[in-house]
């Protein structure tokens, strides 16, 4: 095995990854405003801005449902007990004792299995949940008759505003673990320069230098 | 102070240039003795009009609601100002549009007993007197106005000017604006920011823009409303008889271009117009009544009536806050309407009602509707809340008799027992012989004074946290916190995790330092 400095997060993951945090950022900040829990926005504005954002959000993950199917990284992020309850362990004790992180970025595998399947539960059940609930509300003009759909759009709006209140969990538990094992910095700087120092094969690293170009840096990088 | 003589007033523009200059009918050069003189003289050609005006409501004060069978019309109705035109038609009858109306005597078939010049004159000048003598305790609340010089009333007339509908519809109740909160005599010269319609400078719009007539009957009715229209525009060309804001306005009203037009269209179904553009009523410098408490009536300085003015009202005015006549008084300007769903159809509490004085305040008029009624949306209203004489046998509303040069007006002997006994006696209702005083509320659509869009109300009126809407309850609606549970729990879930984060920080801290020190 050798270390070497690899281009993990390609441009459109790293612009993805920060795009959607800034809307979602919006979103969740206009959404409680529009759900009365805080006012440091006028309400219309609120309404505005969390109607672009969240067609923003839409178009995005469009391009991104296409962009991983096209380009294979979806696997990613299938799901694996491997490793999983070391992850958990660690997070919850192993790394007050000053244990080392038990994960290891391999170039094929970016996420550990837990973040892995905290980010499929956040992809295949919040985000699918906030987007449905989120269209039903968007367009409640068009299938709510007048003087109905006031029950309906009473579920819409408290799955939509559950699923905002889980999400917004999940962005805290998410900024967090980033301080836990290591340094914050460290973790959020390949999302930003894209490169991380990763274990390779031989055979990966002879690969990457091969036929991607500018995805691995020379030696000791 | 006078009772309901309206100050002479610049009357409003025209309507265009008509096809007949009045003034060069031979037929209108007097000398004319009369009003009635005058009416022969108009229907000498006009010869469908006394039929047409005889079937109207500003002749009959007769209405009989189609949807629930009541019969209504100020002929019949108690409200919860001075009570009741029934009995009191010498002083109330000024408002009728017909001459001498002021017993059971008058002749409801004789056109020429029909008031043209009420809402006809252009000069500004013509006006009204009672149609009988009260006591001399009212005596003098009229001004001694010069006669009025009838060949050049007859010689104006075109088609009414807003001064005509409002020496009437804007003195509702007693006095300016006391009724209606959004009809006082601030519309007559009215600028853009009180009503966008009725601006002097603007489109100057007369009453009958909206009221729409056909053979003297006029669109737009307090009884039974179009609380939800969607006709709207109705066929190219062909104005459709009705006086909603969507038979101009259509029932999409906002510009699509934009998701705030896409937003606000979006209300139409469930908020009557009224409701975001009519921000506050009583907008013109005029007080409009929402209090009145009769019990305090009947107060005498050295045997005589007399009135406290401690009102001054926003153009300067002051106005009457008691009366010896009718109690106390309470106004406000500038005020927000209050909001009920509202279905258009009116229910009234009528002098042939029974009710349970457990059950104050009792609705003078009450409406239904609700959030899944298709017919109904939140409108906007002015309350009046008052307390007033009641049979305390019977459980009714009573007729009182108040105006008239005898010893039974309450307007003179100040003696209710008398009073009612009388109104109710000479009306041929029973009457157990003991009154009391019960509390009723009566609710008046607001649908003028409208302000320019940028006046209209902002979102956040309504989607906030004890907004405009706090007081509708039953149906979802973003902004106002009618999820509490969920937020309790949502919050409790944020709350515990930064909690847990905290304490694992500290954990970690311990540990670390222990660590070191080992
Ligand atoms: C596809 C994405 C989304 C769409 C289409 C969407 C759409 C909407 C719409 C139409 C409303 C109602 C606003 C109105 O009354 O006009 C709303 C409210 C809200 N949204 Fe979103 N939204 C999305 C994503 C999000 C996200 C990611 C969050 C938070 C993390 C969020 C939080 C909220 C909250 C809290 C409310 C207030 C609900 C209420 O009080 O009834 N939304 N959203």
């Amino acid at each position: 095995m050798i270390t070497r400095s690899v281009r993990i997060f390609s441009r459109f993951e790293r612009f993805w990854h920060w795009s959607q945090m800034a809307l979602i950022a919006t979103l969740a900040f206009t959404g409680f405003a529009i759900h009365g829990l805080h006012r440091l926005v006028h309400f219309d504005a609120a309404v505005y801005l969390h109607t672009g954002a969240a067609l923003g959000l839409v178009v995005l993950w469009l391009f991104a449902i296409f962009w991983h199917l096209t380009t294979g990284t979806w696997r990613h992020y299938l799901p694996t007990s491997k490793g999983l309850w070391r992850i958990a362990r660690y997070y919850a004790w192993g790394n007050l004792r000053g244990e080392p992180h038990p994960y290891r970025k391999a170039w094929r595998r970016k996420h550990n299995p837990l973040q892995a399947l905290a980010y499929l539960v956040l992809k295949l059940f919040l985000f699918p949940l906030i987007w449905v609930t989120g269209i039903a509300y968007l367009t409640y003009d068009l299938w709510a008759g007048a003087g109905a759909g006031n029950g309906t759009l009473t579920l819409v709006a408290v799955l939509h505003t559950a699923a905002a209140f889980a999400i917004v969990l999940f962005v805290m538990l998410h900024v967090y673990l980033l301080t836990v094992g290591g340094h914050f910095l460290g973790h959020v700087a390949p999302m930003v320069t894209g490169f991380e120092e990763v274990e390779l094969t031989p055979a990966e690293a002879a690969y990457l230098e091969e036929s991607e170009g500018g995805a691995i840096r020379s030696e000791g990088g | 102070m006078h009772f309901r003589l309206n100050p002479r007033t610049v009357p409003t523009e025209s309507r265009g240039p008509s096809t007949a200059d009045h003034s060069r009918f031979e037929e209108l050069q007097g000398p004319f003795a009369s009003g009635p003189e005058v009416t022969r003289a108009c229907l000498s050609c006009h010869n469908e009009a006394g039929h047409q005006v005889m079937k109207t409501l500003h002749w009959t004060w007769e209405y009989t609601n189609p949807e629930t069978g009541q019969k209504l019309g100020k002929k019949t109705l108690v409200n919860n100002f001075c009570t009741n035109a029934r009995g009191n038609e010498g002083m109330c009858a000024q408002c009728h549009a017909g001459y001498g109306w002021k017993d059971e005597s008058f002749d409801f078939g004789n056109a020429d007993n029909i008031d043209c010049l009420v809402c006809h004159d252009r000069t500004g000048t013509y006006y009204r007197m009672p149609n009988s003598r009260g006591n001399d305790a009212c005596a003098i609340m009229f001004d001694d106005k010069g006669p009025i010089d009838w060949p050049a009333v007859a010689q104006s007339v075109g088609l009414p000017g807003r001064e005509n509908c409002g020496s009437c519809h804007f003195y509702g109740g007693g006095g300016d604006g006391v009724k209606h909160g959004d009809l006082d005599s601030s519309l007559v010269h009215a600028d853009r920011s009180l009503d966008v319609h009725m601006d002097d400078e603007g489109a100057d719009f007369a009453c009958t823009v909206c009221h729409v007539s056909t053979e003297h009957q006029l669109a737009g009715s307090r009884y039974q409303m179009h609380a939800r229209d969607t006709g709207g525009t109705g066929r190219p060309g062909l104005r459709r008889g009705v006086a909603t804001c969507e038979s101009c306005h259509g029932d999409a009203p906002h510009p699509m271009d934009s998701l705030q037009g896409m937003k606000l269209n979006g209300h139409v179904d469930r908020v009557a117009c009224q409701t975001c553009h009519i921000p506050a009523i009583a907008r013109g410098g005029v007080a409009t009544l929402v209090d009145w408490d009769w019990r305090t009536a009947g107060r005498l300085r050295n045997g005589e009536g007399y009135k406290e003015h401690d009102y001054i009202q926003g153009n300067g005015e002051e106005r009457a806050t008691y009366k010896s006549i009718k109690g106390d008084f309470t106004y406000t300007e500038n005020r927000a309407p209050d909001y009920a769903w509202f279905d258009g159809q009116m229910r009234y509490t009528t002098i042939d009602t029974h009710f349970d004085p457990a059950d104050q305040p009792i609705p003078i008029n009450s409406f239904s509707g609700a959030p899944d009624d298709p017919a109904a949306r939140i409108w906007p209203f002015k309350r009046v809340d008052t307390f007033q004489p009641y049979d305390k046998g019977n459980n009714t509303l009573v007729y009182m008799h108040l105006w008239g040069d005898d010893k039974d007006a309450y307007w003179g002997n100040y003696d209710f027992g008398r009073a009612i006994a009388a109104g109710m006696r000479s009306n041929g209702k029973p009457y157990s012989g003991e009154y009391g005083f019960i509390e009723t509320e009566s609710w008046w659509p607001i649908t003028h004074m409208v302000a320019p869009a940028e006046d209209a109300l902002g979102c956040g009126e309504c989607h906030a946290r004890e907004g405009r809407l706090a007081s509708l309850t039953g149906f979802y609606m973003p902004g106002r916190g009618d999820t509490p549970t969920l937020d309790r729990i949502g919050l409790l879930a944020l709350a515990l995790a930064a909690l847990g984060m905290a304490g694992h920080v500290l954990l970690r801290l311990l540990v670390a330092r222990r660590r070191r020190g080992s």
